[in-house]
């Protein structure tokens, strides 16, 4: 092969490995993305049930019940608008409070939220972005409600 | 006082970074070799300042000067001695200073340890680290200031986070700074390589030892961090794929690929261009790791505060670098041909794989840390991508990864006749089919995608077990094989301790992640739970009161199915003093074949002696040899890093030939004769 040939077989084999690995990584993103949702949003139905979606806001104050069975845990999460009942199986995060930031990740049935993934703040200072989010969601929504009469 | 001299020590450093990386431009530039001796001086000055900076800073945590608002922020006087002294780098002021100080004995180290280099990199390489640094400085004296007052003067500080009152992650920083910036040094010498136009054997001989020494610290810097979540966050994981993890994960898999074509580079003259970029990326992914986990972009235990000042101008420095170099790049790298030819059966092809799947795979984190955040920016809505995307994606490439590296080592460079290379590696390949199949059932359900992964790792072990007995016959004759083994040249061991390591790795790994289990259960005091395989009995519950914490400890009983005891497992729940909520210690029993992993939910009553509690229990088989693998990683780069090689002047004989390069090319071009 000449240079130039040879140089093209570069280019093109370069460019198949490339086009293959962004098809192959855009259709692992595009399956395996996890979409963050507002308590309010989601008791309005915007989510299908059975969707995998993270939720945030604060744990409702008074909202944190263990079940007879000592494993499972009910809670809700508000942005202060709508408190929306989360059920969990296991060990909550040590940062996980009534009244603190919380994020879960899982399923809404219609019903009730089933997270099988619940993340707290890591820090006392810290809100996490996502909980602080729905609350400014929330209250932008207000806002909005406020001005629009 | 003293804080005022460090303050006044850190602005004098970084007026000397500015001369220091002025002086080493334009002398290396002009070829002016007086100026090596003031740029040489300034290096270690900066160094000198840096540390006594470090040290003032230290001195007001140790003393309790609550004046200083970092230190009021990040310290109590309840607080050990010990971890008010990592408190120095447990927040965001004080760790910028440690990269600052770490990249100056780096760049000390380079002036040090480089006598041998041609007079213009031993200027040009300081100075383009003293720019880095004068950008790091900056950024610290203008938005991060460590030795700022404050006015009133609390009473006491607010405490270090408890999280981080931990062993591990005393040391976590400072390891993963110094591999951070040590890619600094490959940076370095890859611009001054474009500066000079000399991009041959001689520059990816230099680099590699740094390199390597980079890897090494970055390595023990990760593996201490994921260690440390671990035992510390209870959740018994050991890698999230969280943002932070991949911004340190994606510098590694770079240095890595970078490693190995700067062999090739060495060797055989080729990648150069490659290895060029690979060194511009490695260090780039590591300011944008600063970046991520500085800026308060991602909210973690990470991210010490949300300043958009200090956001903005880690991205600015990141452009103003990345932009810089890859300008250098665009401009002198026309002058850089490159001739050697290669076939498709040769250690050059395997090794261009390599990099072509780690590069693939660091791509392919890149894409999943920092789509979710681009598209948060730009207002395309705010989603997470999780473990499930970086397992489907990465998976194959690491496979495909495990499977050349099983070939490599026994490929020559140049050509490699196909009938020889099956005859040699065949025994090999069966072997590692039938041990890769065998081995799940020794922890479970049998399934073909853990053993084509086992398959893979047991051919890289067998593979590199190979190489090494062929290479001890060969050269070892008469010698016992102790002997033999010590004649060999440590990089050669290294590099196959390393690779070990990584199989070591992969199957750890792998076999946790297929077949770990989890418990969660309620237990009464004295009360016997079967739970899988063992059998938990909660003994008593015992108080605890330490240096600034008060505990509860678990005493937890762990026995197999037959009863036979196996040990205690003693978890904690721990309340600091400084207030906040509790922590949770989890206890964990390190075996061989796995691990046995306790913590503790919470109480289910308000009774000490009488109430339940919530526990999690994991098994976690071969745990260990995920962490004995990064060991060995580790052992086996400061092995490669310390081979004599590197430390022989071989350039002397150019400095006495001055714009002779070609001239002495063919040492280094020559492959190194093969044995076989």
């Amino acid at each position: 092969m000449s240079p130039r040939q040879t140089r093209f077989a570069w280019l093109a084999g370069g460019l198949v490995v490339l086009s293959l690995m962004s098809f192959f990584i855009v259709q692992a993103l595009r399956e395996n993305m996890v979409f963050f949702y507002t308590p309010t949003e989601i008791q309005a139905g915007e989510v299908t049930p059975g969707q995998y979606v993270r939720i945030g806001g604060l744990v409702a104050p008074a909202s944190v019940q263990r079940q007879p069975d000592g494993v499972t845990v009910h809670f809700a999460i508000t942005d202060n608008g709508v408190a929306l009942p989360v059920s969990y199986r296991g060990i909550l995060p040590d940062l996980f409070q009534e009244g603190k930031g919380a994020v879960a990740q899982g399923r809404w049935d219609g019903e009730r939220f089933t997270a099988n993934e619940v993340l707290a703040k890591h820090d006392e200072n810290y809100m996490p972005a996502e909980a602080q989010e729905a609350l400014d969601r929330h209250e932008a929504r207000g806002l909005t409600l406020v001005v629009e009469p | 006082m003293w804080v005022e001299l460090g303050h006044f020590c850190l602005i004098l450093a970084s007026v000397l970074t500015l001369f220091c990386g002025l002086a080493g431009l334009i002398g290396g530039i002009q070829q002016i070799n007086s100026l090596l001796a003031p740029v040489r001086m300034a290096t270690l000055l900066i160094a000198v300042l840096l540390a006594a900076s470090f040290a003032a800073l230290t001195q007001a945590f140790v003393a309790d000067d609550f004046s200083v608002r970092y230190v009021a922020s990040h310290s109590n006087s309840l607080l050990p001695l010990f971890y008010k002294v990592a408190a120095v780098w447990g927040g965001h002021e004080g760790s910028l200073l440690l990269w600052g100080l770490m990249l100056s004995f780096w760049a000390a180290a380079v002036s040090l340890l480089s006598h041998g280099l041609p007079e213009r990199l031993q200027m040009l390489v300081p100075a383009v680290l003293a720019l880095l640094g004068l950008g790091f400085l900056l950024f610290i004296l203008l938005t991060s200031n460590p030795f700022e007052r404050l006015n009133p003067v609390p009473i006491d500080g607010a405490d270090l986070n408890p999280l981080l009152q931990d062993i591990g992650l005393v040391a976590h920083p400072p390891f993963l700074y110094l591999g951070y910036v040590g890619f600094s040094v490959a940076f370095a010498f890859a611009i001054a390589a474009l500066i000079t136009g000399q991009l041959d054997a001689a520059w990816a001989k230099f680099s590699r030892p740094w390199t390597v020494a980079a890897w090494v610290f970055l390595t023990i810097g990760i593996l201490l961090g994921s260690m440390w979540a671990y035992y510390e966050l209870g959740w018994g994981g050991w890698w999230f794929w969280d943002p932070v993890e991949n911004a340190s994960f994606m510098p590694w898999i770079a240095g890595t690929a970078l490693i190995h074509s700067l062999a090739v580079a060495e060797k055989r003259g080729v990648f150069k261009h490659w290895t060029v970029l690979l060194a511009i990326s490695a260090f780039s992914l590591s300011l944008l790791g600063t970046f991520l986990v500085r800026s308060g972009v991602l909210t973690s235990v990470h991210a010490f505060a949300t300043d958009p000042a200090r956001g903005s101008f880690i991205l600015a420095f990141l452009a103003l670098v990345v932009g810089a170099a890859l300008a250098l790049y665009a401009w002198r790298a026309p002058a850089l041909a490159q001739s050697v030819r290669f076939t498709w059966l040769s250690r050059e092809a395997s090794l261009l794989l390599n990099n072509v799947f780690l590069v693939a795979a660091c791509a392919a984190v890149f894409i999943g840390t920092l789509f979710p955040l681009l598209m948060d920016a730009l207002g395309g809505g705010k989603f997470s991508v999780g473990p499930p995307y970086f397992n489907r994606v990465l998976t194959p490439l690491w496979l495909a990864l495990l499977f050349f590296l099983s070939i490599a080592p026994s490929l020559h460079w140049r050509e490699n006749k196909w009938v020889r290379f099956a005859r040699r590696s065949y025994i090999c390949w069966a072997a590692a089919l039938l041990l890769g199949a065998l081995t799940p059932l020794l922890f479970g359900e049998w399934r073909w995608g853990v053993a084509l992964a086992l398959a893979l790792a047991w051919g890289v072990l067998l593979a590199a077990a190979q190489d090494i007995v062929q290479r001890l016959r060969n050269t070892g004759r008469g010698l016992s094989w102790g002997q033999a083994l010590r004649r060999q040249p440590r990089a050669f061991i290294g590099m196959h301790l390393a690779h070990i390591g990584l199989a070591v790795f992969a199957m750890g790994a792998t076999v946790v992640t297929a077949y770990e289990t989890e418990y969660d259960a309620v237990i009464m005091p004295r009360e016997t739970l079967t739970l899988g395989e063992h059998q938990v009995t909660f003994q008593n519950l015992q108080g605890f009161v330490g240096p600034n914490y008060e505990a509860l400890i678990g005493h937890f009983r762990i026995a197999d199915e037959n009863g036979r005891v196996m040990g205690l497992l003693r978890p904690e729940k721990r309340q600091y003093v400084s207030g906040g909520e509790p922590m949770t210690e989890a206890a964990i029993m390190r075996n061989f074949l796995g691990d046995i992993y306790i913590s503790l939910g919470e109480m289910q009553g308000s009774d000490r002696a009488t109430s339940g509690w919530l526990i999690r229990l994991y098994t976690k088989p071969l745990m260990g040899w995920v962490w004995a693998g990064c060991l060995f990683m580790v052992l086996g780069g400061g092995l490669a890093m310390t081979d004599p090689r590197y430390r022989r002047r071989k350039v002397k004989e150019k400095a006495e030939h001055p714009g002779s390069a070609p001239a002495y090319r063919p040492t280094y071009s020559e492959p190194p004769k093969e044995t076989a």
